[in-house]
């Protein structure tokens, strides 16, 4: 088999093009690094809690200003033990034509983690999940949310974050 | 998220993320990335498709272990489907509809600069 381009999306010239035929003449800079950090496991998968991290907004923040930039959404924590019924997740960049978000498992695995960690496969899961923002400015991201994020988990006592963005 | 993955492993966390959007997160650099080729929206698989998402998880869990050098990506062998005309339609800009975006960039940019007047967004 052969291909004359990528065979997976690039959202980046995706959204270039979309946003330029809305009359924005300066692209989005995408964050882009040379550098990347790498942590190793201090102990087993089998013996390490893990923190699951979503872009998912709670279901009551639904309805908020469309007009604002980001309105009033922030780093925000949920119960692990109950996977939530909903999640808000209107105002993210998803294929709102080829899939939907109604299960919620679909991008917040809580309910599989929980057999994992019964089968052994994690230590455990960390009491609560957390939500971050998708921000347009990434420099909210670095300074305000990505910090805040570590603080929870610390405060949680997590070893492993899988972060899952719709 | 990738710039959150990347701050959390600079302070000692290792983190895997599983997502679908493979340029944004690579061009970022991250350490360990599951890439599943599905529409955005269901990174673990198609919703109520329990087995998929379970298998999806466990290939996620993997690279914890699996993985020894950063920007490690692995590619899920899932199929999100027989149908791949998702890949063509979405944010593609029809020529037809020009008019339409241009309008609708115009209708946006005017709410967004009301809602800043108005002190509703958070600015920089």
């Amino acid at each position: 088999m052969t291909t004359s381009h990528r065979t997976f999306v690039s959202y980046i010239d995706r959204t270039r093009e979309f946003y330029r035929a809305q009359g924005y003449e300066r692209p989005y800079q995408w964050a882009h690094f040379e550098e990347v950090p790498f942590a190793r496991l201090q102990k087993p998968l089998a013996d390490s809690r893990l923190s699951l991290i979503t872009t998912a907004s709670p279901w009551h923040e639904a309805g908020h200003d469309p007009g604002s930039l980001r309105g009033s959404k922030k780093v925000w924590s949920g119960a692990s033990s109950e996977l939530p019924d909903r999640l808000y997740t209107d105002d993210l960049a998803w294929d709102k034509q080829a899939t939907h978000t109604d299960d919620v498992a679909s991008f917040l695995p809580l309910s599989h983690l929980r057999e994992c960690a019964i089968a052994g496969r994690i230590g455990g899961l960390a009491g609560r999940f957390h939500g971050v923002p998708t921000d347009y400015s990434q420099r909210r991201t670095t300074d305000l949310d990505a910090p805040e994020i570590l603080r929870r988990c610390r405060e949680d006592a997590a070893d492993l974050a899988l972060l899952v963005p719709l | 998220m990738s710039l959150v993955a990347r701050h959390l492993e600079a302070h000692g966390i290792p983190t895997v993320i599983a997502g679908s959007a493979r340029d944004i997160v690579e061009e970022c650099g991250v350490p360990r990335f599951l890439f599943s080729d599905f529409p955005l929206g269901n990174p673990l698989g198609r919703p109520w498709g329990v087995e998929m998402q379970r298998r999806s998880l466990g290939f996620a869990l993997d690279l914890f272990e699996t993985a020894t050098l950063p920007r490690t990506t692995v590619q899920n062998p899932a199929r999100w489907s027989d149908d791949a005309s998702w890949k063509e339609r979405y944010a593609r800009v029809d020529p037809e509809q020009a008019d339409r975006l241009r309008r609708a960039g115009e209708r946006r940019r005017a709410e967004q600069q009301r809602a800043r007047s108005e002190g509703r967004a958070r600015s920089d």
